[in-house]
């Protein structure tokens, strides 16, 4: 589904503020994979999926998406195959618009014409969409987003991008912002999608234990590398504390090293 | 007298519904609306001149002002610089390419000729010519106002709204911006030097300075606009914004008819209309502080009463 080899972004390359974000990465996410990735801040998460999803062009290396070359592709051309959750859950949503208005603008990809797609058939389908939320948006189609808590913009915004029928999702910390009880709703939420859908996902979170809980695969990274990569039977019996082990060991091995270099 | 307003405000309203377009709509401080208005006033008179037909003329007014909020788009766009900067760009080369266009003059009249303006009262003979001329017009503003309300309810008018809302959910869902931004624009710009077409029939001649203020007299009617009534829906807003239009045009007729009362000249409806839009701006700001601040008891005042019903269920059971 998605091949990154040699994957490498130098913010500001030639000046002080020069900034190895990635370096030399590889990563391969097969078909319907679910892939957890944890790290720091300024590990390159973030950075990672402003890659794949094209939001900054690369400094070297290559991302192939499902099959084509889409290193240097614009961002908009590879959102036809990824769509992508922020934490901000305004980033998903037009806030002046009306909850029918931004799903009539989410139920496919591509340019638009000058069709009026939005009739009764389409709302009662939008209320039946909305109906899977369970939280009373299915009555408020002409209100506007703005008024919506960030919970439910975020369950709005999850439904709006798998209504566009993506083949793969980034899921960047979309929990992260809300508090206990919304981030578990939005969670089911996203579960139940992916397997309905069959989503293959990357998702970026803080949370130890979803990174453990969900998904078949593990990834760590740190310093813009992968530096741990746990497949589906080595992730089975892992705990938090285990996690945190393995990150503090491989950690260890960097500090043991840098004192070699300073020793010698 | 009065009819004179209305038609006035009519023709600015067209305007009006080009800067709420770029403004408000797509989000992107526009300035080419400056240069567009009299490049519309221009072409449309060069071509009534050259009988070439009133409905062509003003169809080639508005072909201008798309190609000059196409240019807009383009060099912000390509240049990725700030609406703001291109705008002004477009604009300040317009002002060279009017003159070019009335035939290096500054000024050209519309006399002894055939307008839409000397038509009106013919057509529709059944009233007085001055009632006739607010008829005529009325007719066209309303089937600008129809076509404008039907286009934002297409898919491809909605996702310009939402462009404006949110430019990453619209590179999301795999549209380009660059793209709607330049459909936006043009259609501003059009409808923009459609207005300064008709302006210049109305009025009997073009200038190369027409446009000049335009803008802040365009914001000026949205945000007299949005003090009538609240909505989300696209026929509602462009209502909304015709009535402002009138509703500025008469506040500056009244300043220049009553305005020497207070040593008032027509100099000084600049300086009104500035001071216009900055009142709107502190009554916008206080009014929606003051929702704020009413939306916030109202929240204490419902958590303070389910508070109590849930200690009254408490010694209840």
């Amino acid at each position: 589904m998605l091949k990154i080899e040699q994957l490498s972004k130098v913010f500001y390359p030639n000046t002080v503020n020069e900034k190895v974000a990635i370096e030399d990465l590889d990563l391969n996410v097969n078909k319907g994979d679910f892939i957890t990735i944890v790290g720091s801040n300024g590990s390159g998460k973030s950075t990672l999926f402003n890659l794949i999803a094209g939001t900054y062009p690369v400094t070297g290396g290559k991302i192939i998406l499902d099959g084509k070359d889409v290193t240097n592709k614009a961002e908009f051309k590879r959102a036809f195959t990824i769509g992508r959750i922020f934490q901000d859950p305004t980033k998903g949503t037009a806030a002046k618009m009306s909850i029918e208005d931004n799903m009539i603008t989410a139920h496919k990809k591509g340019m638009r014409g000058l069709r009026m797609s939005l009739n009764s058939t389409m709302r009662t389908h939008f209320k039946e969409e909305l109906m899977q939320l369970s939280m009373g948006l299915e009555d408020r189609l002409k209100d506007n987003v703005g008024l919506l808590s960030g919970g439910q913009r975020q369950a709005l915004t999850l439904l709006m991008t798998v209504l566009s029928r993506p083949k793969m999702v980034l899921l960047d910390e979309h929990t992260a912002a809300l508090d206990p009880r919304n981030a578990q709703i939005v969670m089911d939420l996203t579960m139940d999608f992916i397997k309905r859908y069959n989503l293959t996902t990357l998702m970026v979170t803080h949370n130890m234990q979803h990174a453990i809980d969900f998904g078949n695969r593990l990834i760590m990274m740190d310093g813009g590398s992968v530096i741990l990569d746990l497949k589906e039977e080595e992730k089975r019996d892992l705990t938090v504390a285990k996690l945190v082990r393995m990150f503090k060991s491989i950690k260890k091995k960097d500090y043991a090293s840098d004192e070699g270099l300073l020793v010698t | 007298m009065l009819e004179g307003i209305f038609v006035d405000g009519l023709i600015f309203s067209i305007m009006v519904i080009g800067v709420l377009i770029s403004y408000r709509i797509l989000d992107f401080a526009d300035l080419t609306c400056d240069g567009s208005f009299a490049t519309g006033a221009a072409v449309a008179t060069m071509a009534i001149t050259s009988k070439m037909g009133l409905a062509t003329a003003l169809l080639l007014a508005s072909a201008a002002g798309a190609v000059a909020g196409t240019i807009t788009a383009a060099i912000h766009n390509e240049l990725k610089v700030p609406g703001l900067l291109a705008g002004i760009l477009t604009m300040t080369m317009l002002y060279s390419i009017n003159i070019r266009i009335l035939g290096g003059r500054a000024n050209v009249p519309l006399l002894r000729i055939e307008t839409l303006y000397t038509k009106f009262p013919t057509v529709f003979g059944f009233v007085n010519s001055s009632w006739a001329l607010l008829i005529g017009t009325l007719l066209i503003v309303i089937f600008v106002k129809t076509l404008v309300d039907l286009f934002f309810r297409t898919d491809l008018g909605i996702s310009i709204g939402a462009l404006g809302s949110n430019e990453q959910m619209i590179v999301s869902l795999g549209i380009s911006p660059k793209v709607l931004k330049i459909i936006g624009m043009a259609l501003s710009n059009a409808l923009i030097a459609f207005s300064g077409g008709l302006l210049a029939q109305y009025q009997g001649f073009a200038d190369a300075n027409l446009g000049q203020g335009m803008v802040v007299q365009g914001l000026a009617a949205i945000m007299i606009g949005e003090f009538l009534f609240d909505s989300n829906k696209i026929s509602f807003i462009t209502l909304r914004v015709v009535l402002g239009a009138i509703i500025y045009k008469a506040l500056m007729f009244l300043g220049r008819y009553y305005g020497y009362y207070i040593n008032l000249t027509p100099s000084d409806l600049r300086l009104l209309t500035g001071i216009l839009v900055i009142i709107s701006l502190i009554i916008a700001q206080t009014r929606s502080a003051a929702s704020s601040a009413d939306a916030r008891k109202k929240a204490l005042k419902r958590s303070k009463e389910r508070f109590r019903a849930d200690k009254k269920e408490h010694r209840d059971a």
